[in-house]
């Protein structure tokens, strides 16, 4: 009685310490993260006497709430006193605990999850979790990652294991190859646009197809980043060279023998033939246009050529009077050409397009043109922003007129105070467009970020591949 | 964490789908600490004016709502962002107990794990239920867990399923932590196997 298994069963039973009831298991948690919003679980811990069992097993970064100007003076630059409140206590909370921490000042500081990737944490094969809903964001190297609230994290810290629920499983398939100006970000939309962001709840994604094999790691993670907007627990691709490559020598990645042991080990994870998924879906991937969202749900997306639509056309009663209400709140006609659209600020950054092939790709189209609008920068990670200034890529996003902040999460939800100013319109390269999301009253629309800097030098949204050379 | 058995209360109509944890509790909050309450903080900007005033269309600032313990929301309640600061948020309000046909999963572990229950029932009952509470405002609701039923205000009964395990942890009361200690030798000899096998991972 051996069925074939998917990655994620073989990830699944691999961590099972104990079951209970029917379908929940004690799952054992190889690595967890956590960031200064993470003070509630330590103060919970704290209340009740309880030591972090497994400190080396824990990473922390402080990403939320950092300012994103002003620091080259670390600490001393925060201005904000509740924040800088934050910082200090993410850095006592891991000094009392043993906890690795990298400070706001140090170079390896960055979003978490652009960070876990980066330094190796982040590995095939792992279970891996954050008390941020976008850890989903690491399961593009094969590792079973999710989100967790601050109990749930408090159970980790004190145990290292979690009670869950066994999620189904579901196969997303993306076939054929990305047109020019077509990119990750493009998929994952249309993706949530055809599935709905409950379309994967209780599920996890394995996203497979020659698309996605096409991938670089960059790409894989944006596609993962936004499988908890289907309402996914987790997202995953099989690793694959593209991983190994991608992880080979990094921090704390295994090394000497133990790398070979561990490549052994991750060759082994990928889902086999007829496996069966509880739910199959499929896209074509040469078919796809640049996506960008029109209302304030992920799933309010549309190719770039479509327009506003009709709130009244759509059948569905809760997704018509969603759409209605997105429409006033965007302040957007039905019928208007997405192309019409006025575009009043640009954001490039986040765990979603903030790593350096996003800002390669965005410079492609800024260089020798000037932004019209008020835009910025702010790198995934420090690491990042150095990778890209050795690129020179900051003297182009310079040029054109953006201007160039230090890494942390910025005005993907503005925690920091990168706020979008009400009634201001924001091509961003976030995640969410939920109302009120990057400042109170401001309008999101989510877009890659080629797609982002095209709008910058335009003033409105722009089919990006009419500026390509 | 104190038990929860039955519940009978008022109960709000929330006629929104796709409620996200930012409606529930704007990020810009998420820093406080929790002692002094998150009841401010809920539903903030659907509640409140940009001059802080009471927006009166908002139903939990209807005189016949403003006591509700239960709210009866549209599909996906609790999508988005994982932050508990959502639960403490109706928590603090004093609402114990959300029925919608279904939930964000972060958010429904994160009810559970305080001591709310989350309860699910199809569309259509939810529909029902939202419509009888508008036509009568400050009808009230049972929730029962023991018998994991729904009395709605016209008297009837829906049964609702809940898993077995999260059903007794909020019976009891039952702390996760405590749970999960109990089985200590299990993880020690988990984690002597798996290091073993993987030591770069210890
Ligand atoms: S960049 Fe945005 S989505 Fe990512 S962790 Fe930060 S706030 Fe969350």
């Amino acid at each position: 009685m051996n069925a074939p298994h998917t990655m994620f069963e073989k990830i699944w039973e691999r961590h099972v310490v104990a079951t209970r009831g029917e379908n929940e298991a004690l799952l054992y948690i190889d690595r967890n993260l956590v960031h200064e919003g993470s003070f509630l679980a330590f103060g919970a811990l704290a209340k009740e006497g309880r030591k972090v069992r497994k400190p080396r097993q824990t990473f922390a970064v402080a990403d939320h709430y950092v300012p994103t100007l002003g620091r080259e003076r670390g600490l001393a630059g925060v201005a904000d006193p509740e924040v800088r409140g934050m910082i200090e206590l993410l850095e006592r909370n891991t000094r009392t605990h043993g906890i690795a921490h990298f400070g706001i000042d140090d170079p390896r500081q960055g979003i978490v999850h652009v960070v876990g990737p980066e330094l190796g944490l982040t590995q095939p094969g792992i279970t891996l979790a954050c008390g941020d809903s976008h850890t989903s964001t690491h399961g593009a190297l094969g590792a079973f990652a999710f989100g967790i609230g601050a109990s749930q994290l408090k159970q980790i810290l004190a145990t290292q294991c979690l009670w869950q629920k066994k999620p189904r499983t579901l196969r997303v398939t993306v076939d054929g190859a990305l047109a020019a100006g077509v990119t990750a970000k493009d998929v994952i939309l249309a993706i949530i646009a055809r599935i709905g962001t409950a379309g994967a709840t209780g599920y996890v994604i394995e996203y497979a197809g020659s698309a996605i094999r096409a991938l670089t790691m960059e790409g894989r993670l944006t596609i993962c980043n936004m499988s908890i907007e289907a309402g996914a627990r987790a997202g995953m691709v099989a690793p694959d060279d593209t991983t190994f490559q991608y992880l080979e020598g990094r921090d704390y990645a295994p090394r000497g023998a133990e790398w070979d042991q561990a490549l052994a080990f991750w060759r082994s994870l990928p889902t086999e033939a007829d496996a069966r998924f509880d739910q199959e879906v499929t896209l074509d991937g040469a078919r796809l246009e640049p996506q960008v969202t029109w209302g304030t749900s992920p799933e309010e997306a549309a190719p770039v050529g479509a327009r506003v639509p009709d709130p009244t056309a759509i059948s569905d009663a809760d997704k018509r009077a969603h759409a209605l209400q997105a429409i006033a709140y965007m302040d957007l006609k039905p019928g208007t050409p997405l192309v019409d659209v006025r575009i009043d600020r640009a954001f490039i950054g986040t765990c979603t397009n903030g790593r350096i092939e996003d800002l390669r790709a965005a410079a492609g189209v800024l260089k020798g043109r000037k932004a019209v609008i008020p835009a910025w920068v702010s790198p995934g990670s420090t690491a990042v922003k150095r990778q890209a200034e050795a690129e020179g890529l900051d003297r182009i996003f310079r040029e054109a007129g953006f201007e160039w902040r230090a890494s942390g999460c910025s005005s993907c939800a503005a925690m920091n105070g990168d706020a979008v100013p009400a009634g201001m319109r924001c091509a961003s390269t976030s995640n969410r467009n939920f109302e009120g999301r990057q400042g109170k009253g401001a309008r999101t629309h989510l877009m890659s970020p080629a797609m982002v800097a095209a709008a910058a030098v335009t003033g409105r949204i722009t089919d990006v591949r009419t500026l390509l050379r | 964490m104190k038990p929860f058995t039955k519940l009978t209360a008022v109960a709000a109509p929330l006629d929104m789908a796709n409620v996200d944890t930012d409606k529930i509790i704007p990020a810009r909050y998420l820093r406080k600490p929790r002692h002094p309450g998150y009841e401010p903080y809920l539903f903030h900007d659907l509640r409140f004016d940009a001059e802080g005033r009471e927006r009166p269309e908002f139903v939990l600032n209807q005189p016949a709502y403003r006591k509700a313990a239960i709210l009866v929301a549209g599909a996906n309640f609790g999508c988005g962002s994982s932050r508990e600061g959502a639960v403490y948020a109706l928590l603090d309000y004093g609402i114990q107990s959300v029925i919608a046909p279904s939930f964000g999963d972060i958010h429904y572990a994160n009810e559970l794990q305080n001591g709310m229950l989350p309860v699910i029932l199809p569309e259509e009952i939810c529909r029902t239920l939202r419509e009888q509470l508008r036509t009568t405002p400050g009808a009230q609701i049972i929730v029962d867990l023991e018998s994991q039923t729904v009395t709605a205000p016209d008297g009837c009964t829906h049964r609702f399923e809940i898993d077995p395990t999260y059903r007794e942890r909020l019976l009891k009361g039952l702390d996760d932590v405590a749970l999960v200690l109990q089985y200590l030798p299990q993880i020690e000899a988990f984690e002597k196997r798996h290091h073993g096998e993987m030591p770069w991972l210890s």
